[in-house]
């Protein structure tokens, strides 16, 4: 399925995001692995709770970050739907 | 001395108790019993150290880890501390009731194993009547809770030509991972090589199965290969001490499952010391970590920090000696003898491991 910013997204059963503070980053926990995530998307992911939009996501960081809407929309986009592709997240 | 960075991954073998009898079994040959098994209050506070060094997964195995009581309450406790949980069952024991308490426990995986998909080939490897169709059951309700669901089945020269029909059960049963892994020749194992080791043109047709199943899409495939028929070694666990730490029933710490083959060695226990301890400062953990302990041939090797020198404890049991090269590596002197095992093969009776 494709995502857009209509799209409700949450974690796939046994998939979540994770602080390690023992080793100061973020991380998709999932079925034996875990991989590291950098940049924005631990901001991304987090917002990513079962309930708001992608749209709303989106706006969010928008805000939170004070960056131009396109650029924020076409990374947070590029990201989710690459992990709904692999089944990290579901709609 | 900066110190090690801790471990990624807790393997907790919860018990060696477990009524199959597999002759590949990766429990030692020198079983654990009951009475020696850490208590309650023993796992509970190896959890708790886990995750404040940064363990992230925990994997219950066993033996069969569902013959512990205290499962559930475990998987509860290491749920609160956010370490990752891992199920590694057979099956055979689980049923509703069980699985229900597991789920609210917020157990986050399971892989079941199964031993081949026909029921006569399985009932040969488990040595246990029945155990087939209780493991198909076992795999509905899983799938119908909807914990994700990883089949392992381990592959010999006995069932490696039904590498297909593995994966159409994968299917049928909805398992989102399968992994395909060849028998690892240590223990049991190595004990029963002989009859289990396969051929090199069964190992390609097994990889070929792999590579097409892949190229449906559809379903994870994790695939292990036998290292017998390789020239260059498995970096075994990540490197000694490196990513992966392993608990026997009783409390030993161990760099991997096979590590207490390792003669003259008095194996740290977390009833003596805390975890972080013996990862930072046994002997034991710091005997091959790293590349300072190499023979000069891996040393000076470009490979030496990719496969960390292979496995020490194939090293051992092939060579005597668990500082010598890994036999697998083709440039090892000793790499002779994995290719006459490879030649070697009788058609004799299993040693099963029955406990």
């Amino acid at each position: 399925m494709s995502v857009t910013e209509d799209t409700v997204l949450s974690f796939a059963r046994g998939h979540r995001l994770q602080q390690d503070r023992v080793r100061d980053l973020w991380l998709v926990q999932a079925p034996e692995k875990a991989f590291i995530i950098e940049g924005a998307a631990p901001h991304i992911l987090g917002l990513v709770d079962g309930e708001r939009t992608v749209g709303s996501v989106i706006e969010t960081l928008t805000e939170q970050f004070s960056a131009p809407r396109e650029v924020i929309s076409a990374d947070v986009l590029a990201l989710l739907s690459d992990l709904t592709e692999k089944g990290v997240l579901r709609a | 001395m900066t110190l090690p960075q801790p471990p990624m991954s807790l393997l907790a073998e919860l018990t060696h108790r477990c009524p199959l009898a597999c002759p590949y079994c990766s429990n030692p040959l020198d079983l654990e019993r009951k009475a020696a098994e850490l208590d309650t209050a023993g796992w509970r506070r190896v959890l708790e150290q886990a995750a404040e060094m940064g363990v992230l997964q925990v994997h219950f195995s066993g033996g069969e880890p569902m013959a512990r009581p205290d499962l559930v309450e475990l998987v509860t406790l290491a749920r609160k501390l956010n370490l990752y949980t891992n199920l590694i069952t057979s099956g055979v024991l689980l049923d509703a009731n069980k699985l229900e308490a597991l789920d609210k426990a917020g157990l986050d995986h399971i892989q079941l194993s199964f031993q081949d998909v026909t029921e006569e080939g399985a009932e040969r490897i488990g040595g246990l009547k029945g155990a087939q169709e209780r493991k198909l059951k076992a795999a509905r309700l899983i799938q119908a809770s909807g914990i994700p669901m990883t089949l392992n089945f381990v592959v010999h020269r006995e069932n490696v030509a039904r590498i297909p029909q593995m994966f159409e059960l994968a299917r049928e049963l909805k398992a989102g991972r399968v992994e395909i892994a060849h028998t690892q020749y240590y223990g049991w194992g190595l004990k029963n090589r002989d009859v289990l080791l396969p051929s090199r043109e069964q190992l390609e047709e097994s990889t070929r199965a792999v590579e097409a199943e892949r190229a449906k899409g559809g379903l994870a495939i994790d695939y292990v290969t036998p290292d017998y028929h390789a020239d260059r070694p498995k970096p075994c666990m990540g490197g000694w001490g490196q990513r992966f730490v392993n608990i026997s029933p009783s409390g030993r710490v161990l760099p991997c499952h096979a590590a207490e083959i390792i003669p003259n060695m008095t194996f740290p226990n977390v009833r003596d010391e805390s975890l972080a301890e013996i990862w930072n400062n046994s002997r034991l953990f710091n005997m091959f970590r790293g590349t300072e302990w190499m023979p000069e041939a891996c040393r000076s090797c470009d490979r030496r920090e990719i496969d960390w020198g292979g496995c020490r404890c194939q090293a051992l049991a092939l060579t005597g000696d668990a500082a010598n090269m890994d036999p697998v590596c083709g440039r090892s002197p000793f790499h002779h003898i994995v290719e006459e095992a490879v030649e070697h093969t009788e058609a004799k009776n299993f040693v099963y491991r029955r406990f």
